[in-house]
């Protein structure tokens, strides 16, 4: 095969060269652009607005917060019945026969009602014996009827209020249940449920799954994110707290989540609302392939030369030339 | 020396050396003075040329910004004035990076840069592209601040209906720590050298002629 | 910059105002790009080295 430097030699036979400096240009570059970012990020800084805690959100919203622990223990939130790769509860999203969620399987085990209700008032029921006894009682009741005081604390909780600092409901059959939240209330308000999601008996963490889904189950930090216009509904993807710009680039991912039939309930070619994070992933997928492979596609690869945007660029071959005596450059 | 075999015809004797065979190849594709010319063809004359360029100068206040970062680690900007500037000119760079790279694209399929041979450059361009914003994205999840919770928790459910969620997990910080601030930039770097390797081995490619039209 | 911005809503496009900005700003710069006349070396070469 031909070397690369000989065959540039070939490839610009005939056309004349012109003096160019590269190394000029990148230190120019260089400086430009950093003179650019440092002026940039001294006046306008970079956002940072500070994380939600269990703490925070059980202190600013202890009806939601009761609310989702109470659905974990009952089974019904969104991280509950997710399916892979947290647990078996759901399929998870597919398209037809295209079900990569399931195939995957289970790798990231998470057991809402014990790890973000019962595990924690276990540690601290250590020194309440009326705590202790609430939660054998719930233990020892039987699925039955723990769904029915489920079911009814659930019910009374969406016309619940916050009275001197506690949960107050119109009165009814709830078991336990409004022990252990209250109780599980005074953990998270410590910040003891934030340690105990994280930590989970290792001394050393670095992995949020826990507290981050269990968060995500409730309305407050979702609350916040719509205010701040990050919804996956609002081109949320795309989109900075403040004043920021945000992944612009990230336009057309985002796109797809605010037209139909991804939008849909009923959909089109089952595509719809449900598995809209699958297909947009597909979607993307094969657009990024598209992209790459523009060299081989007729009429994408042609456009270039309908558009004149390329003799604006190269507007100096494309000037007329004089005729000239052979030999003249 | 001429080596002349049984027929009078002078043959070239292969190096059995690998070194001077690697050396001889490197030599006939990329010559110093193809990888640091001093001369471009005329119609090298626009503004539209220097994005790339400009990308590369951002790539590197990205990495420079970032590698300080790193030093003092993920936390260090939200207590610092001076982490908070660090992290600011990072931020920055990375929007001066995307905007460039952009810009480049869009020059380069205007100009069918993948014409003549250059078909794998443009290829390699698209992966770096992509790279590029999964390394980003890693970094949005890296902040520790209430952003990175949100990304998080939304951004799940795209990998988990992939079914990537749980060797890619986006809830976990240390994983998407290690993958922003180390293999992620190592891929983007190594791809953009080879890129611009690449780039210079070749050429810049001459301009669109209508068809049967002769180059000067 | 912490302050919420202001976002922009025709029809399906929601967008913020400073990536409205951004998006708007590379526009502007590419077809200055285009038109800027370009500084050139008059020396024509005809290859020689230095």
């Amino acid at each position: 095969m031909r070397p690369m430097g000989r065959t540039q030699e070939e490839y610009y036979r005939g056309v004349r060269m012109a003096p160019y400096d590269l190394v000029k240009e990148i230190v120019v570059a260089l400086v430009g652009v950093g003179l650019l970012a440092l002026l940039v990020g001294a006046t306008l800084s970079s956002p940072d607005v500070a994380p939600v805690t269990i703490a925070t959100w059980s202190r600013q919203a202890q009806v939601d917060f009761v609310t989702t622990a109470t659905a974990e223990l009952a089974g019904s939130t969104i991280s509950a019945g997710y399916g892979p790769p947290y647990n078996a509860a759901g399929t998870g999203q597919s398209w037809g026969p295209i079900a990569p969620q399931s195939w995957f399987g289970v790798h990231i085990a998470v057991d809402s009602a014990n790890a973000y209700v019962i595990t924690p008032l276990q540690r601290a029921s250590f020194s309440n014996p009326a705590l202790r006894s609430a939660l054998s009682t719930w233990q020892g009741a039987s699925a039955n009827q723990q769904g029915k005081w489920l079911d009814a604390y659930g019910k009374a909780l969406g016309t619940a209020t916050v009275k001197g600092g506690r949960i107050s409901v119109a009165a009814g059959s709830y078991g336990p249940l409004p022990e252990m939240m209250s109780s599980l209330v005074g953990v998270a308000q410590s910040g003891g449920l934030d340690g105990l999601l994280v930590s989970s008996d290792r001394f050393y963490q670095t992995d949020y799954t826990q507290p981050l889904l269990f968060l995500g189950d409730g309305t407050y930090l979702s609350g916040l994110a719509e205010q701040a216009h990050l919804t996956g509904s609002q081109w949320g993807m795309m989109n900075e707290t403040g004043s920021y710009p945000g992944q612009t680039w990230l336009w057309l991912y985002t796109m797809w989540y605010q037209i139909p039939p991804f939008t849909s309930q009923t959909g089109f070619l089952g595509i719809n609302s449900g598995n809209a994070d699958l297909l947009v992933i597909i979607l993307m997928t094969l657009l990024t392939a598209l992209l790459a492979l523009v060299p081989f596609i007729p009429i994408l690869r042609d456009i270039p030369r309908w558009v004149p945007i390329h003799r604006l660029i190269w507007r100096e071959y494309y000037r007329p030339k004089a005729t000239a005596p052979a030999g003249s450059g | 020396m001429a080596i002349v075999n049984k027929r009078q015809e002078v043959v070239q004797k292969r190096p059995a050396s690998w070194t001077v065979r690697t050396r001889r190849a490197l030599e006939g594709n990329l010559p110093m003075d193809h990888l640091l010319p001093d001369r471009q063809p005329y119609y090298v004359g626009s503004w539209v040329y220097v994005f790339g360029v400009i990308t590369i100068a951002a790539l590197a206040w990205v990495i420079l910004s970032g590698v300080i970062l790193a030093f003092f680690g993920p936390q260090w900007w939200h207590s610092s004035g001076v982490g908070r500037f660090v992290n600011s000119v990072h931020f920055w760079s990375v929007q001066l990076f995307f905007i460039a790279m952009v810009l480049h694209l869009w020059g380069q399929y205007f100009m069918a840069g993948w014409r003549d041979g250059r078909a794998a450059t443009w290829m390699i361009g698209v992966v770096i592209f992509g790279i590029s914003v999964l390394t980003a994205f890693t970094g949005y999840l890296s902040q520790q601040n209430f952003a990175s919770q949100f990304v998080a928790i939304n951004a799940k459910d795209a990998m988990n209906s992939a079914g990537i969620g749980s060797f890619f997990n986006v809830l976990n910080f240390g994983q998407m720590y290690g993958l922003h601030v180390m293999l992620l930039p190592v891929g983007v770097t190594f791809l953009v050298v080879a890129h611009l390797v690449m780039v210079r081995a070749r050429g810049v490619v001459k301009p669109i002629d209508p068809e049967g039209v002769v180059l000067p | 910059m912490d302050a919420p911005t202001t976002y922009l809503h025709w029809g399906f496009i929601l967008i913020s105002l400073p990536n409205l900005i951004v998006m708007g700003l590379m526009i502007v710069i590419f077809a200055i790009a285009l038109v800027a006349p370009f500084p050139h070396s008059d020396k024509a070469d005809n290859g020689d080295r230095e």
